[in-house]
């Protein structure tokens, strides 16, 4: 059964079904939570495939800052909001596990794509000749796109600045 | 080279993509378009990052990595605007916040 | 020299006028435009005078060159130029001297009227449009100087626009002269296309030398000069329009609409009587058109009510014995009839104004009556307008026709049947003449007002210059003799038959006698008789429809109105409007379109970057 999945190709299938699947949950969810919890899935689903697909430099900075960072942005948002009187409201109340259960069944076939893949040597040895390590793209980076970098960092700058200035009240200066 | 072909990559990063964008269009909840749009932002890494692997250069990891710092800019901004908005339109209807009518 | 200035006095005057009305007093506009009149007069005079020593028996005089036309190879210069000649002088001497005592007339006539510069100025412009009309060189100049008239006609019918009646009666004239010009317009046009010239001496000589007797072009271009001719001198079957026209003031009756204007057509003609020869066909329609004027008139004169549509009929009727001598070829006996006509009507019409002036603006000849009795002065004028009018022996009147008449019989392209008509139509003119003096002023007063008498010196002046003109009028016989040179041998005297003159003199007194005893009622006191007459005027089926001048505005209305007002009521959404408004319908369904694209929707926007990009990547793969 394991040896069935055990190729790069099966594994970047089911990675991209299971992205696939959680990326319309995401869309169609009614919760909040629920979304964000299925686009988690989806961010994962998507860093596997970039895993298998010889990045895995990128794929841990889709884990670190997408699924780490700006989802517990998102997280906080939805905190603030309270959310007393939106969609929420007509969802059904929690019903315990069931809210879970989408996407853990969903981030366990990814772990155990994963685990395959990790565990399997003709695998590792596909992936590691077809690799881009991270020094190469620092590298790259630091060179030729030096000027992006630098203008990318000014974005977060300006990000930074305006949600700080947009999230005050209006009592403290905050102006729409 | 990988095992995977580059069409596989860019079908899946199409349908990410759309499916992004329906998420936009049809959800009225600014919330949601804001997580749809992640996942739009989400599917062009995965064209880049794919088109990278297949000719093995790394310029397409360094896309990816501006798409990151773009769509990190974006979420501060945006859910910044939704919070100013819910706390004074107390909805997060896009179309009751519609005020941009031509 | 003086050539030059003669239409330049009213102009000045007309532009004195128009501007500076508010300011004039009304001594200082009469004095303007009358003395501007009385120049002219004098003018003319002295032209006649110099006329007599000046070589050729012509003068002329070169303003400026107005616009030059291309002919093919060279180019036809169309200069603002003076001719003066016999016929010309004869004209200039009956438009200012006849407007000359009109206007005088007029100054006194409109003096409590309140917008007595506008009439003054309007009159002033006539006069110079009709100085232009007759001094014109060329075929262009004298048309500007028609249309001019045509203008100041209009003006002055509607003078008095308040009223609905004055203002429908302009806009018919207008109308129906402007049927005649355009028939008349193309006919220039022809005539410049085939002899590439519009000067009147080159055309005549031009096709005299190039064209035979019959040519076809000759043909049509005197047809539809005949047609302007027509419009304007309201004849048969333009001649709808004079009736109507006498809701204008009386002085531009008697000015525009009896003495001057509506024998421009009859100026026409005379002056392109070298055209005319060359096509006996349009001669003889000319003739008929005469003839049947002058019956169909005169019939409808011998029922009218109002004194000044009895005056217009027999205007037309008049006009008519015109048209019937140039149909005839002779040219000398028409024109003298006109300058005589010009004198008589003018009096008539004047006397008609200070009659309905003294009786409070009453032109019912039922509610007149006893005139003569009341207003002696006026009813004298009257009767010597009306005898010259009937051509009694010794008028003006009677010299001018005879001499018409004289050459019916034996015309080759007028004859014995057009004869006869002109000896009924005189027959006609004598009992219609004899109808109205009696109604009007014989028998018993039936009106209640208080008679106002005029006591102007002005009226009276110009009213007994004009009877003395009216009554000597027939000595001053001109001398056309060297215009019309080449067609008088046309003409053989001496077959007529001797009792030809005969008939022609003793026809009035048979249509006095006639009279005499069939409208003995009307001299008497019976008032029932009047009532009954107009009552019964109106009920005959003959008489109302003579009275309605013969039928031809119903006929006009069935066969032209009609259609006409069916067809723009068919096109009332106008297709050429609407066509042109698909336009706009077209630009208003992209503006909703794109209105409702800009809903303001963010989500909307965003599905239509999607469709934008489906079209942009399906165009680009296909």
């Amino acid at each position: 059964m394991i040896a069935a999945f055990s190729s790069i190709e099966t594994l970047f299938y089911l990675a991209a079904l299971i992205a696939i699947i959680a990326s319309l949950k995401v869309v169609t969810q009614k919760n909040t939570v629920h979304a964000l919890l299925y686009l988690v899935v989806s961010l994962l689903a998507v860093a596997v495939c970039f895993y298998l697909m010889g990045a895995p430099f990128a794929a841990g900075l889709e884990v670190i800052v997408y699924a780490g960072a700006i989802l517990v942005l998102f997280v906080f948002a939805i905190m603030m909001f309270g959310l007393k009187d939106d969609e929420t409201k007509y969802a059904p109340q929690s019903k315990g596990l069931t809210i879970w259960v989408g996407p853990c069944l969903l981030a366990i076939s990814l772990l155990i794509a994963l685990l395959i893949s990790l565990d399997n040597a003709e695998i590792q040895h596909q992936l590691s000749a077809t690799v881009i390590s991270s020094k190469e793209v620092g590298i790259l980076l630091y060179g030729p796109y030096l000027l992006a970098v630098e203008i990318a960092s000014f974005l977060l700058l300006a990000g930074l600045i305006a949600g700080y200035h947009y999230a005050k009240p209006d009592a403290q200066g905050g102006h729409l | 080279m990988t095992a995977i072909p580059l069409e596989h990559v860019l079908i899946l990063a199409c349908i990410l993509f759309y499916i992004g964008f329906f998420g936009v269009v049809v959800r009225k909840n600014t919330l949601f378009m804001l997580m749809s749009l992640e996942v739009m932002l989400n599917a062009v890494g995965v064209a880049f990052i794919g088109a990278g692997s297949v000719w093995q250069q790394a310029d397409g990891q360094v896309m990816f990595i501006l798409i990151l710092t773009l769509a990190a800019a974006e979420v501060a901004v945006g859910l910044a605007l939704l919070i100013r908005l819910q706390q004074r339109f107390k909805s997060l209807d896009i179309d009751c916040l519609s005020q941009s009518k031509g | 020299m003086l050539l030059s200035l003669l239409p330049f006095y009213p102009l000045i005057s007309f532009l004195l006028i128009i501007f500076f009305k508010k300011q004039l007093s009304w001594l200082q506009t009469s004095v303007l435009s009358v003395g501007a009149m009385l120049l002219c007069t004098i003018t003319s005079l002295v032209l006649l005078n110099a006329l007599n020593s000046a070589p050729d028996g012509v003068i002329t005089s070169h303003l400026w060159r107005w616009f030059s036309l291309n002919n093919g190879d060279s180019f036809a210069s169309v200069n603002f130029a003076f001719y003066l000649d016999a016929l010309s002088a004869v004209m200039i001497c009956v438009v200012s001297g006849v407007g000359f005592l009109i206007h005088l007339f007029a100054a006194a006539y409109m003096k409590n009227d309140e917008n007595f510069g506008r009439f003054m100025a309007y009159m002033n412009l006539f006069i110079v449009a009709m100085l232009i009309l007759v001094l014109a060189d060329n075929l262009v100049l004298l048309y500007l100087g028609w249309e001019g008239v045509g203008l100041c006609s209009f003006l002055l019918i509607g003078f008095w626009y308040q009223e609905k009646a004055n203002v429908l009666a302009a806009r018919k004239a207008f109308i129906v002269t402007r049927i005649g010009d355009t028939s008349m317009a193309i006919g220039l046009f022809m005539l410049f296309n085939s002899l590439g010239s519009v000067n009147i001496l080159e055309v005549s000589d031009l096709a005299t030398a190039q064209w035979q007797i019959g040519n076809n072009d000759a043909y049509w271009i005197c047809l539809l000069l005949l047609g302007g001719a027509v419009g304007k001198s309201a004849q048969l079957p333009l001649q709808t329009w004079l009736p109507d026209a006498m809701a204008g003031p009386t002085p531009v009756s008697a000015l525009i609409h009896a003495a001057t204007m509506v024998t421009a057509g009859v100026y026409l003609i005379a002056r392109m009587n070298a055209l005319f020869i060359l096509s006996p066909e349009v001669m003889n329609y000319v003739a008929w058109v005469g003839a049947s004027t002058l019956l169909l008139a005169g019939a409808a004169s011998l029922v009218q009510s109002d004194i000044k549509r009895v005056l217009a009929y027999s205007t037309m009727s008049q006009i008519g014995y015109m048209m019937l001598a140039l149909g005839a070829g002779a040219w000398s006996a028409g024109i003298f009839h006109l300058m005589t006509h010009a004198f008589f009507k003018a009096l008539l019409f004047l006397t008609a104004g200070a009659v309905i002036y003294a009786l409070h603006h009453q032109q019912n000849i039922f509610k007149m009556g006893g005139v003569l009795k009341r207003l002696p002065f006026e009813s004298g004028l009257f009767i010597i307008g009306l005898i010259c009018l009937m051509a009694l022996p010794g008028t003006s009147g009677f010299f001018s026709k005879e001499a018409i008449i004289a050459q019916l019989w034996s015309s080759p392209t007028a004859g014995q049947a057009l004869w006869w008509c002109a000896i009924l139509g005189a027959l006609l003119t004598s009992i219609y003449s004899c109808r109205l003096f009696f109604i009007a002023f014989l028998g018993k007063e039936r009106f209640s007002h208080q008679v106002e008498n005029s006591s102007s010196k002005l009226l009276k002046i110009a009213l007994l210059t004009l009877a003395c003109l009216s009554l000597v009028g027939g000595f001053m016989a001109p001398e056309l003799g060297q215009v019309f040179a080449l067609n008088s041998s046309d003409i053989i005297p001496g077959k007529d038959p001797s009792w030809l003159h005969t008939v022609a003199i003793a026809t009035p007194f048979i249509g006095i006698g006639f009279s005499w005893f069939y409208f003995k009622a009307y001299r008497g006191t019976d008032l029932q008789v009047f009532t009954k007459a107009e009552k019964n005027s109106s009920d005959n089926p003959v008489s109302s429809f003579c009275l309605s001048g013969l039928g031809f505005d119903r006929l006009y209305s069935i066969l032209l109105i009609k259609p006409f007002v069916f067809i723009a009521r068919l096109n009332r959404r106008d297709v050429v409007d609407q066509t042109l408004m698909s336009v706009t319908w077209y630009v208003g369904l992209w503006r909703d379109v794109l209105v409702f694209s800009q809903n303001g929707f963010i989500r909307w926007y965003a599905a239509a970057f999607a469709l934008g990009l489906v079209f942009f990547i399906g165009g680009w793969i296909l």
